[in-house]
This record gives C-alpha cells, sequence and structure tokens, in this order.
C-alpha cells in the first residue's frame, strides 16, 4: 500500500515540475529569452558559488560523522606501513583537490557573463604548461618512491622463523591446515578431495609427513608477534583472504597458489578490551564467488604463544579421522576398501623432490 | 531488408565520394533523392550517420533506464535488509520471494547493471551517438566513410542488446559473476545458477557488442583521417574528434583481445577445454580440467577492461572540451597540450591493465612496474585539469545546460581521479582492493564523469539533432540534483572502503566488523531513488521536446565557430545543401581580435595571426 503512495507522489511531483518547467519557458518568451538567459545565468553562477561552499562543509561534516566509524589502529606491521602511505596519499592528493575544486568553482562564479566584459584570447602558454606537467611529475615520483618502498617490504620473502598456515577457500567458507609437530606440510592432490574419506583437502596419507597436519574450517589461531605465512589457494572458484584490521589481502585461486605474511601486533584479547567485547579478526571474501559471497565469513583469533599451544594440544590430526572414516567404509562395505589410492601414490612419487611444498608442484604433473 | 536499402547504397556511395570535394556538383539540391527514402529506410535501416546517432542514443537510453533502474533495486537490499517489498515478489516472483531480494538476484542485478551502463549506454551509448553525429559535422564530410558498415555498427549493437535483454528471462536468470565474470565462477555450470544459460548469451551478446564496437570503430578512424574537408588539417579539428579518434583506436586494438578471451571462456564452458581450469573441486565434484591459469583471463579481460575506461571517458573529455570552450567564449587553453594528453593517455592506456591484478598473487616486480606506469597516467589528467580551469579562468561565462555539465564533470573527474591515485598505488590496494573505496572511485570517475560529458553532449547538440531546445528549467533541475545526488552517493561510500567493506555483499549482518553503516546505507539509497528519478525526468524531457520543445531559430543557436552549426537548421542526409565549406582556421577563435567568435569557414584577415 504504502509503495503505492510513494508512487502517486512521485507521478504528482513530477507532474507539478513539469508544469512549472513548462509554464517557466511560457514566462521567459514573454519576458524576453535574452533577458530570463541572463537571469538563469546569475542564479546558476550564484548556485554554484554556493555548491563549493556547501560541498567544502559537506566534505567535512562527513569526515566529522564517519571517520569514527573506520577501521581503527592497523594489527599488523604491514598495515602500519600501508596507514603510512595513506596519510602521505590523502595529504597530497587533498591538497591537490582542494586547490582545483576551489579554482573551478570560483573561476566558474566569478567569471560569469557580464555586460561589457570581454573574454580573454588566452591560447596557450608553455611555460604555465611545463610547470604544470613538471610539478605533478615530481609529485608522482614521490608518492611512487614512497609506495614502493612499502610494496617490496611487505611482499618480500617472510622471515625464517615464521609460522606457516595453509589457508583454502571454498564455496562458501575457509579451511586451514597446520603442519603439525614436524613442521612441513604433507602433499595433497585435489582428485584425492572426498568428504566421505574425512579427506576435505585432498591430502596424500602415504606421504608421513601429513600424519600430524592439524585441519580446521572456520577459526584460524596465529600467535601474536611471530611472523605467519598464509599459503593460499582455493577448490573451486576465485576466493580471497580479506584481513581488513590487518590490512591484508591475497586472492585465493585454484590451481596457483599464492603466499602473504605478516606480524599481528595485538591478540585478540587486546583488541576486545580497546574495542568492545564484540570484536574478532574477520576474514572476509573479497573475490566475488557465487551466491555466498557475501556470507563466506572466517575468524582469526590471535593469542600468545601458550595459548595457543593449549589449543593446537586439543586437536586430532586429520589423518586419524581419515583412517576411521576408510574403516568405517570398509566395515560396511560402502566404498571399496582402497586405502591406497594408486593415482594418488602416482603423484607422490612424480613430485618427490619437492616435498614439504604443499600445493603447488603436486597439482601439476 | 536489401530490397529497402539497395536503392540507397548507390546514392549512399555517391554523397560519400562527395565529401571529397572532387564532386559538389550533384548536390546544389540535396533534396533529391530524399523522396525516394521509405520509412523503414530513413528511420530503421538508415544509413544516414545522424539517424544512427539517435538511433544509439536512445537504444542507450533506454539501457540507462534499466541499468540505472537495477541499481535502485540493489540498493533496496543493501539499505533494507531485513525488510520485504512484497512488489518486488509481485514483478520478480521466485526471484524476490517474500518480497526480499535472493542472493541470486542480488549477484544478478549487480552484474546486469555494470555489464549494461559500462558496454551498452557508456561505450555504445555514448561513442556511438557522439562519433556518429559529429564525425562528418565537424570535419565537414556528407556522412561516413562507409554509411553501409556504419548502420550495420548500429544493428549489431541491436542485436547484442537483443540478446542481453533475453537473458534476463531465462529460468535459470542471467550472469551473474559480476560484469568482469571471472572463470571458474563464469566457467562452471555447477558454481553458480548464474553461470548456466544466462552467462552463455552474456558471451554471445559481447561478442556481438564487439563487432559492432569494431565496425564503428574502423569507420570513425576511417572519416576523421581521409575525410576531411578542404583545409582541415589534424590540427584544426575541434577537440571532440581528436577524443573520439583516440577512443575508436583504443578499442579496434584493445577489443579483438577481449572476445579471444570470451571465446576461449565459452570453450571452457562448453567445450571441456582447460584455457581457466585447472585443479578443481565444484559442489563435491573433482574436475578433470589441469593445466589451466584463472589469472590468464583477469590479464585478457583487462587489456580491453583498462583501454575501456578510457574508451568511456576520451569522448567524455573531448565534448566537455569543446562545450566548455564555447561557453566560456574562450579557447581552450593549450590545444597541442590537450591532444597530447590525449595520446598519452591513449599509450598509456595499454600499459596498465595489470593494476586491477595486484592482490592476485601477481609478481610483485610486475607489479611494480604497472605502479609506476598507472600513475604516470595522473599527469597527462592533471594537465588536462589544469588546462580546463584556464580555459573559464577570465572568460565570460554562459551557464547553458552543457556547460553546467561541463563545470560538473571536470569537479567529478577531479574527485575520481585522485582517487586513482590511491588505487594504482599497489600498497594502497592491499587494503582498499575490492572495497567500496574502489565502487567510489570508478563511478564518480568514469561513471558519473562520462555521463556528465554525454549529458553536456545532448544539451550542446539537442538543437543540431532534433531543431528544438531542450527544457531549461528541467535540465537545471536535472544537473543540481545529479551532481549533488552523485556526491552524497559515492563520497561516503570512500569511508566505507577505507572501513575494508567489501564489494558485492548483500547484507552485512553477519560481519562484526561491517556492520555498522545502516543509516548510511539507508542515506545513499534514498538519494540514489531521487537520482534516478530525475533520470527519468530527463528522458521524458528528452522526448517531449523532441516534438514540443521550443523551435530552434538560428543556424547556430550558441555562436560557435565549429562546421555543424553551418549547416541548415535540420539538415538532410549530406548535411550541407550545396558545397562542404572549406576551413581557414583553427576551432577555437573565439574572442580574438575583439570579436565574439570567428566561424572556421572565415578566411584569416591579411595580417592576422594563427593561434
Amino acid at each position: 500500500m504504502s509503495t503505492t503512495w510513494i508512487f502517486i507522489a512521485l507521478i504528482l511531483g513530477f507532474v507539478i515540475i513539469f508544469q512549472i518547467a513548462k509554464a517557466s519557458e511560457y514566462v521567459s518568451i514573454l519576458k524576453g529569452e535574452e533577458k530570463t538567459r541572463k537571469e538563469n545565468n546569475r542564479i546558476n553562477a550564484f548556485l554554484l558559488l554556493a555548491f563549493l561552499i556547501a560541498g567544502l562543509f559537506g566534505v567535512w561534516y562527513c569526515n566529522h560523522r564517519l571517520s569514527g566509524k573506520i577501521l581503527g589502529e592497523a594489527a599488523s606491521n604491514h598495515g602500519e606501513r600501508i596507514d603510512n602511505m595513506l596519510w602521505i596519499t590523502l595529504a597530497i592528493t587533498g591538497v591537490v583537490f582542494l586547490l582545483t575544486q576551489i579554482a573551478l568553482f570560483w573561476f566558474s562564479f566569478k567569471y560569469q557573463e557580464k555586460e561589457g566584459r570581454k573574454a580573454f584570447y588566452y591560447p596557450h602558454n608553455n611555460k604555465l604548461e611545463l610547470i604544470w606537467t613538471v610539478i605533478p611529475a615530481i609529485t608522482l615520483t614521490v608518492l611512487v618512491g614512497f609506495g614502493l618502498y612499502y610494496w617490496f617490504q611487505i611482499t618480500g620473502e617472510a622471515p625464517k622463523d615464521a609460522m606457516e598456515v595453509e589457508v583454502t577457500g571454498k564455496q562458501f567458507n575457509w579451511e586451514f591446515r597446520y603442519p603439525g609437530k614436524d613442521g612441513t606440510f604433507g602433499k595433497r592432490i585435489y582428485k584425492e578431495v572426498n568428504e566421505a574419506k574425512s579427506n576435505p583437502l585432498g591430502q596424500i596419507w602415504d606421504d608421513a609427513a601429513n600424519h600430524d597436519d592439524i585441519y580446521t574450517t572456520g577459526e584460524m589461531h596465529i600467535v601474536v608477534n611471530k611472523p605467519v605465512k598464509l599459503i593460499i589457494g582455493a577448490k573451486d572458484v576465485i576466493h580471497d583472504v580479506g584481513l581488513a584490521h590487518f590490512r591484508m589481502k591475497m586472492d585465493a585461486v585454484p590451481g596457483i597458489p599464492t603466499t602473504m605474511w605478516f606480524t599481528p601486533k595485538f591478540t585478540t584479547r587486546q583488541m576486545r578490551d580497546k574495542y568492545g567485547p564484540d570484536f574478532n579478526y574477520e576474514i572476509s571474501c573479497d573475490q566475488m564467488c557465487g551466491k555466498g559471497h557475501f556470507s563466506m565469513r572466517g575468524t582469526i583469533v590471535v593469542e600468545t604463544q601458550s595459548e595457543y599451544n593449549a589449543w593446537m594440544a586439543t586437536k586430532q590430526p586429520q589423518y586419524l579421522a581419515a583412517m576411521e572414516a576408510m574403516k568405517g567404509g570398509a566395515e560396511k562395505g560402502a566404498v571399496p576398501g582402497n586405502v591406497k589410492p594408486v593415482e594418488a601414490g602416482a603423484g607422490a612419487a612424480d613430485s618427490s623432490a619437492t616435498a614439504g611444498k604443499p600445493v603447488a608442484a603436486l597439482t601439476k604433473h | 531488408m536489401n530490397e529497402n536499402i539497395n536503392p540507397n547504397v548507390h546514392t549512399e556511395t555517391h554523397t560519400g565520394h562527395g565529401g571529397l570535394h572532387t564532386d559538389h556538383h550533384g548536390h546544389d539540391h540535396d533534396g533529391h533523392h530524399h523522396h525516394k527514402q521509405s520509412f523503414v529506410s530513413k528511420y530503421i535501416f538508415s544509413q544516414d550517420h545522424k539517424t544512427i546517432a539517435k538511433q544509439f542514443l536512445i537504444t542507450g537510453m533506454l539501457w540507462a533506464i534499466v541499468g540505472g533502474l537495477f541499481s535502485v533495486l540493489f540498493r533496496l537490499q543493501l539499505a533494507y535488509p531485513d525488510e520485504t517489498f512484497p512488489i518486488l515478489e509481485t514483478f520478480f516472483g521466485r526471484w524476490a520471494k517474500g518480497g526480499q531480494i535472493q542472493p541470486e538476484f542480488y549477484y544478478a542485478l549487480i552484474t546486469m547493471h555494470g555489464t549494461v551502463l559500462v558496454f551498452f549506454v557508456l561505450t555504445g551509448g555514448l561513442s556511438g551517438t557522439f562519433a556518429n553525429l559529429l564525425i562528418p559535422l565537424q570535419v565537414g564530410a556528407r556522412d561516413m566513410a562507409s554509411p553501409f558498415m556504419n548502420m550495420l555498427s548500429y544493428w549489431f549493437f541491436f542485436l547484442a542488446s537483443v540478446v542481453m535483454f533475453s537473458s534476463l528471462f531465462v529460468q535459470t536468470g542471467p550472469a551473474a559473476g559480476g560484469w568482469t565474470s571471472y572463470p571458474p565462477l563464469s566457467a562452471l555450470h555447477e558454481a553458480s545458477i548464474g553461470s548456466k544459460a544466462g552467462m552463455d548469451m552474456w558471451i554471445i551478446s559481447m561478442a556481438l557488442f564487439v563487432v559492432s564496437s569494431l565496425l564503428g570503430g574502423l569507420n570513425y578512424i576511417a572519416t576523421i583521417l581521409n575525410m576531411r574537408t578542404k583545409g582541415m588539417s589534424m590540427t584544426r579539428m575541434p577537440l571532440t574528434m581528436w577524443a573520439i579518434l583516440f577512443t575508436a583506436i583504443l578499442g579496434v586494438l584493445s577489443f579483438p583481445v577481449l572476445l579471444s578471451g570470451f571465446i576461449l571462456l565459452l570453450f571452457d564452458r562448453n567445450g571441456g577445454t582447460s584455457f581457466y581450469l585447472s585443479d578443481i573441486v565444484v559442489n563435491g565434484k573433482i574436475l578433470p580440467n589441469e593445466g589451466g591459469s584463472a589469472i590468464l583471463y583477469q590479464h585478457l579481460f583487462w587489456f580491453l577492461g583498462h583501454p575501456e575506461v578510457y574508451i568511456i571517458i576520451l569522448p567524455a573529455m573531448g565534448l566537455v572540451s569543446e562545450v566548455m570552450s564555447v561557453n566560456a567564449r574562450k579557447p581552450i587553453f593549450g590545444y597541442m597540450a590537450m591532444v597530447g594528453s590525449l595520446l598519452a593517455i591513449t599509450i598509456l592506456a595499454f600499459l596498465v591493465w595489470a593494476h586491477h591484478m595486484f592482490v592476485s598473487g601477481l609478481n610483485p616486480f610486475l607489479g611494480s612496474v604497472f605502479v609506476l606506469l598507472t600513475l604516470l597516467i595522473a599527469i597527462p589528467s592533471a594537465i588536462k585539469v589544469f588546462n580546463w580551469i584556464t580555459t573559464i579562468w577570465r572568460g565570460n561565462i554562459r551557464f547553458t545546460p552543457g556547460m553546467m555539465f561541463s563545470i560538473g564533470f571536470v569537479s567529478l573527474f577531479i574527485s575520481g581521479g585522485l582517487t586513482g591515485i590511491w588505487l594504482g598505488n599497489s600498497t594502497l590496494d592491499i587494503h582498499l582492493h575490492d572495497t567500496y573505496f574502489v565502487v567510489a572511485h570508478f563511478h564518480i570517475v568514469m561513471g558519473v564523469s562520462a555521463f556528465f560529458g554525454m549529458f553536456a553532449g545532448v544539451y550542446h547538440w539537442f538543437p543540431k539533432m532534433f531543431g528544438r531546445y531542450l527544457n531549461n528549467t528541467l535540465a537545471y533541475i536535472h544537473f543540481w540534483v545529479t551532481l549533488a545526488g552523485a556526491y552524497l552517493i559515492f563520497w561516503p561510500m570512500h569511508y566505507q572502503g577505507l572501513a575494508g567493506v567489501p564489494r558485492r555483499y548483500l547484507d552485512f549482518r553477519l560481519w562484526s566488523s561491517f556492520n555498522h553503516f545502516t543509516d548510511l546505507n539507508k542515506m545513499i539509497t534514498i538519494v540514489s531513488i531521487i537520482v534516478f528519478a530525475t533520470q527519468l525526468m530527463f528522458v521524458f524531457n528528452f522526448f517531449y521536446s523532441i516534438f514540443k520543445g521550443r523551435k530552434v531559430r538560428s543556424t547556430n543557436p550558441w555562436g560557435s565557430t565549429t562546421l555543424e552549426w553551418t549547416t541548415p537548421i535540420n539538415p538532410g542526409h549530406g548535411n550541407w545543401p550545396g558545397e562542404i565549406p572549406e576551413v581557414h582556421r583553427w576551432a577555437y577563435d573565439y574572442a580574438k581580435d575583439g570579436r565574439d567568435f570567428i566561424p572556421q569557414t572565415e578566411p584569416l584577415n591579411p595580417g592576422e595571426s594563427k593561434h
């Protein structure tokens, strides 16, 4: 019902505006078109100036209302660099924004058509044009310089002592794997993926390095002040590991593993003390991945080493679950008792040289 | 169809050659072949560039209404995720079950909104309209180099439109993988309902669109290079011509790459190939494809995709330069610098595509090269902005609706261009990539700006198209609501982006990091409904004024120097009843030697300096 009223109101409003517009055209003919034109000119010149002032106020007001709603302090070492870059860029582009917008609207107002004013024939001025080619060039060099300085720090090699976590995206949640006590990820191949056999990542059980690997989903645990390297992949379509609080982001591409690393600065608990009990480090999927894209949420718990160790101690390697599933399957006779998948064996033999490097080598024969 | 156009082919070829100032005799009474034209050959399968321009414009406008309506629908969802709108279920059935926009529907809406506006409105509608209308009129030609090919260009566009529009009605819905349609999502039927039949139709429609774009583009280039009237050297052309020339070159060189990308995608979808596919388990099903690269598609797509944004913005820049100079009653400042910066943008446009892929796992060194090349584009862009501002400095400005939209264009181009410096810097892009910051950036700099350029063009050249004016009061309301609305909608989105709010989410209630913008989202939606209604008012003004607008009484209503205003108020096919005028000076002799303006056709006075 209310929608009907809204439509009726819109149509009525439109009819009224149209009648006014039509009437004003007749009035202008009566008054003399030239006179009306000049009047319109004055009104619009004034409005342009008013728009400049209102706009600048709006910029301030918008900032006043929203600056508290953007993210707090960057929660990683790289995040600090990104925030520095943000301030440098904001300062430079902010100045340019103000100068050019003010010049544009002020000149428009000031040089509105006036009786007796002659436009100034000014087709070019090489010196002026040189100045405003060189100044942007220098400014941009500064921005490129800072940008690349930070970029190479952020994308450079992870420190040797970084802990590693493997992140896999699938429609529509996140899966994590930790290398376990041996510090090495076992090999996996996508053709072994089998939820029914409790092998969601396609781990190859022949590889002993797999026997202690821990698998979890939904929530990732990492240690505060310890660099963490994420090895990122996807099963079905492209996803993206978006970590807004750490200011980090990397696509998860099926078939092509990617990596990123950072050092978290604050534990989840510290952040909750600062930003309220609802705070969570969230993993958002930042690459459109299908109908559940908007709900592809994961969380990260940043904790101290001892808390991490305690949490890890509660976890069982996925190997045990898989063996359990296989036994169950064999007993029921539902799954042919093929403990050693032929293909997996072949895959493993192919790429034994690259043991420890997950995903990448194994998937290419 | 052949019966209808055949009688004309001969005539058209004849007029086409007439443009080459060798044969002027046949046109002294130009009307002689008009009485032969049937309704179909005059208004439907027309080879007159002016009619084709109107066809592109009107088709583009219809698409803009459709695309705009889609955005209103998904904005409703963003503002009121927990409310129901029974009327939506009435119209869209199960796609809006219970009056709520379903996720599949939301993703179809954003995909079609992007596709329609980027390609069908701001490429087809903008280039198609003004290249066709202005090239022959401003360079002094009877018609395009190949009027027949020009007609085909429109009808391929029409066919593409029909296929795309039909895809809205297939049972599984239209494409829904975003306007970029990245595989594997777009390649796997199982991955999304939008990757079924709708996706194939999307690809076919886009392929037809590319054909249309190529036929048009080759024609534009050929006409500008070969069919200029006597005296119209390249550096005497209005900047609109330069802008359209560079746009066409960009399109001709980059659209084929896009087409190849789409064809490979079509094979991957239906032919069992693995160009983009490797190591995939979808819905528990293990696919045999190995060795492909999903990233390859992104390279092919953005090799067009990035030039595409310049294909959209360059014509707008050209239109604005022209309208601004005419209404400031001053020459455009730094003509050669304007041409040079257009050229620089055109070249750089091919060298920056991977800045869309900084977080795709691209080699960081390669990324750094693209940072440098991307930020280089800011230099020619800055030159253009400074030159526009200097053009109005010490002018004697007439605020016609066209001029208002030109000023609005520059303002928006500054606002949106500066955030490009943020996003082009890979370091910042890590945080801002795929957030609302990107949405704000490209909507301001190429969406709304290009629309402003288009509006400036429509208001300025409407008298040439239809011999009537648009209603001024409605025009000024249109301008002010749209400018204020554009800033109200997109300015706050920068803050959402800085907060890391991802694009393409239809509901933020799950998220503790992104759920605190409810009021803002409502405000944006309400403003966008108002702005959309205002555009409908413009469309009404447009069609009403075609038939009932105030009549144009002077051949040169704006006091302009360029050739299109030397034609009759309602020029027939062939444009000039007599000989094509000869050109003696550049297009920007305003305020020179104490005169308001000097038409291009006027010979230099003895002792007069060139520009």
